[in-house]
């Protein structure tokens, strides 16, 4: 197999993913990051290091997670055989904590003494809290003003499980300038401070090392869905916003070609409206928070503000190697609108008794109009990769209900 | 070497080298206070290009930045203001400084040529450290425009290889681990960093961060060749909307920063 089409021999050394990826970033985080990836090279082929993940992603997170047949969703939609890899059961109601826990027990490594995270839902942060309470830490948080307001059960959690969140209000006031305010942290507090990136992004080694940390989901997947249907399936597919939960899924399949993926941008109110955070189908390559990447953007360089109903989602960049990926056309990359979501969202409520989060409902709505169309000895895997109660608040003022807050 | 720095540095007085953002408050004041920088003391220019997310800089400079943005300042204005300004100065360097997205988003080919074109000397970029910087420095090798390169506290001598070979015009010292405008440095633990890395290098030594009042400009400027002063101009126009007393209040106080560092 050549370099070029095993999909697993990336990064290079210098972190790129093709031409995608790298370390762009201040000259005073350059040695830090560097200390990263030696000490993360180091841990991830230990045999003491991986017992102690496996130990807590057993016993604290509560993995494996299941591999649920949809069977009212299967039955409703007549196409494919529809599972859903449940990673929303996790503690703390998403994907996002698998990351946390790897990053942490590398932070504890590295004896550092403080960590810093961005949040946009809220999802990465209250994980980033909670293994913080877990291993005694303190914790630093940055959320967009906009973000705070609307995720306010999530900054609650951050707050109860002793964690500061800084409410960050410059530029789009959302994720890239909470990102943009951690790195500003972490360029002040370079000694002692471990930062912890959600998602598959930032300078290398963070895209390749959140990968690896998330792909427990497709490792998981395999064998669940060998025992339930004694072959692999046929199409994954999930969510992207940063992309962590989708390489999370793909990662372990990506050599497999005859398996399709589909990967669902946020398209807001539509990919042809200026109001969308689908960096793929409506932006092209740049440079920002440290890796280079399709970006939203400006003609003359300037980031755009992403729109979407998902905090989560609602992002103007993407981890590089789905760049990689996408240019290479491994992964199919489309778009759901916010609208086709909240459908989603209440569709999956009442047929399956799951009430998904806004950032699965993208991939459900994209599985909703393309199922019916596929044949039905076919199986998919979707990544339900976190849960709703925190958009009940988002979704509850889009369908004009009052809740007594 | 590219002459206009090289002739800078010949002469034993300190250098003083400020910041402004290009366009802001808007493109002719902009114009205007760039034109005056070197009448009232200001050896070297740097000019931000702006950008929507200045990882490195702190508030200051972030809300400078979106000001010039929303004037539509884009790389094409800067080039012209450059132009306009080299047709009454031939000799006081200007460096952009700034991010790599708007450069690679234009070309890093036609960035080069521009540059060459509207008589720029150096560029600093922020996020491009040499080991992802190739391509861009290979171009500005050929037309004589240096790359000026960081060093802060937390450069170790594995990086220091990898930077003094292909740092150029002068060394840009960042004083603290931080973002611009905040902390200043620790005098001592300053002066020591300064005279190892004098150790390391010939190419002349500039300080900046943290560096806000002509006291300190003065203090610092005592073991460095040079002293680099931003947030603290560009804080004159965050705090006034008159753009005659803009201007007015630059001069002043980029010639008291002159007249502290060569007394």
């Amino acid at each position: 197999m050549s370099i070029n089409k095993n999909y697993k021999n990336w990064p290079d050394n210098k972190g790129y993913f093709g031409k995608f990826g790298g370390r762009y970033v201040a000259e005073t985080l350059m040695p830090l990051i560097l200390e990263v990836e030696k000490n993360y090279n180091k841990l991830k082929g230990n045999k003491s290091f991986i017992k102690e993940f496996n130990y807590y992603a057993e016993n604290y997170i509560g993995r494996p997670s299941p591999l649920y047949f949809a069977e009212r969703i299967t039955k409703d939609l007549n196409g494919p055989k529809i599972y859903f890899k449940r990673d929303e059961l996790n503690h703390t109601g998403a994907h996002k904590i698998n990351n946390c826990l790897g990053q942490i027990l590398l932070a504890k490594k590295m004896k550092k003494k403080r960590i810093i995270a961005e949040t946009g839902a809220g999802q990465h942060g209250v994980a980033v809290a909670t293994v913080c309470a877990l291993f005694n830490l303190p914790c630093i948080v940055y959320m967009g003003e906009k973000d705070i307001e609307r995720q306010s059960p999530n900054v609650f959690r951050m707050k109860l499980l002793g964690a500061e969140v800084r409410s960050v209000n410059s530029g789009s006031k959302s994720l890239k300038d909470a990102m943009n305010e951690a790195l500003r942290d972490w360029v002040t507090n370079v000694k002692d401070t471990f930062y912890i990136i959600g998602t598959v992004a930032g300078p290398h080694p963070y895209p390749s090392m959140v990968r690896d940390f998330q792909s427990i989901i497709g490792k998981e997947v395999r064998k669940q869905i060998l025992k339930a249907e004694k072959r692999l399936p046929d199409i994954l597919i999930a969510c992207i916003g940063g992309g962590s939960n989708a390489l999370g899924l793909f990662y372990e399949f990506l050599n497999e070609k005859r398996i399709k993926m589909i990967a669902v941008e946020a398209a807001g109110y539509g990919i042809n409206t200026n109001k969308h955070a689908a960096s793929l189908s409506g932006g092209r390559a740049g440079i920002l928070h440290g890796n280079k990447t399709y970006l939203l953007q400006s003609k003359s360089g300037q980031i755009k503000e992403a729109h979407s109903i998902s905090a989560g989602l609602d992002y103007p960049g993407i981890g590089p190697e789905h760049s990689f990926l996408f240019e290479n056309k491994r992964i199919k990359y489309v778009s759901a609108t916010d609208k086709e979501a909240l459908d989603a969202f209440k569709y999956c409520s009442k047929l399956e008794g799951i009430i998904p989060a806004l950032e699965p409902s993208h991939a459900l709505a994209y599985l909703i109009k393309i199922a019916p169309k596929l044949k039905k000895d076919k199986i998919v895997v979707m990544n339900m990769c976190g849960r709703g109660d925190k958009d009940i608040f988002t979704v509850a003022e889009k369908l004009n209900v009052k809740i007594n807050e | 070497m590219n002459k206009r720095i090289r002739n800078k540095f010949l002469t034993k007085s300190k250098k003083l080298i400020t910041f402004v953002t290009a366009g802001d408050p808007d493109i002719n004041t902009s114009l205007k206070i760039m034109k005056n920088l070197p009448i009232y003391g200001s050896d070297i220019i740097e000019l931000g290009m702006p950008f929507s997310d200045p990882m490195a800089d702190g508030p200051t400079i972030q809300m400078s930045s979106q000001r010039a943005i929303k004037n539509n300042v884009d790389l094409n204005k800067i080039f012209y203001m450059a132009k306009q300004f080299r047709k009454n100065n031939k000799t006081t360097p200007i460096i952009l400084m700034g991010y790599y997205n708007p450069i690679y988003n234009y070309g890093n080919k036609k960035f080069i040529n521009k540059c060459a074109e509207s008589g720029i000397d150096g560029l600093i970029i922020v996020d491009l450290q040499p080991e992802f910087d190739q391509e861009l420095y290979n171009l500005s090798s050929k037309k004589n425009i240096e790359f000026i390169r960081l060093i802060t506290p937390t450069t170790n001598n594995t990086r220091l290889n990898n930077i003094l070979p292909k740092a150029g015009g002068f060394l840009y010292y960042v004083s603290i681990t931080g973002i611009t405008g905040q902390n200043s440095a620790n005098l001592n633990t300053l002066k020591k960093s300064i005279k190892e890395l004098k150790i390391r290098t010939k190419i002349p030594i500039c300080v900046g961060f943290g560096i806000k009042s002509p006291k300190q400009a003065g203090l610092i400027s005592k073991f460095v060749d040079g002293v680099i002063v931003g947030s603290s101009i560009v804080k004159i126009i965050e705090k006034n909307s008159s753009k005659k007393i803009i201007i007015k209040k630059i001069n002043n106080f980029v010639n008291s920063l002159s007249k502290a560092i060569n007394k």
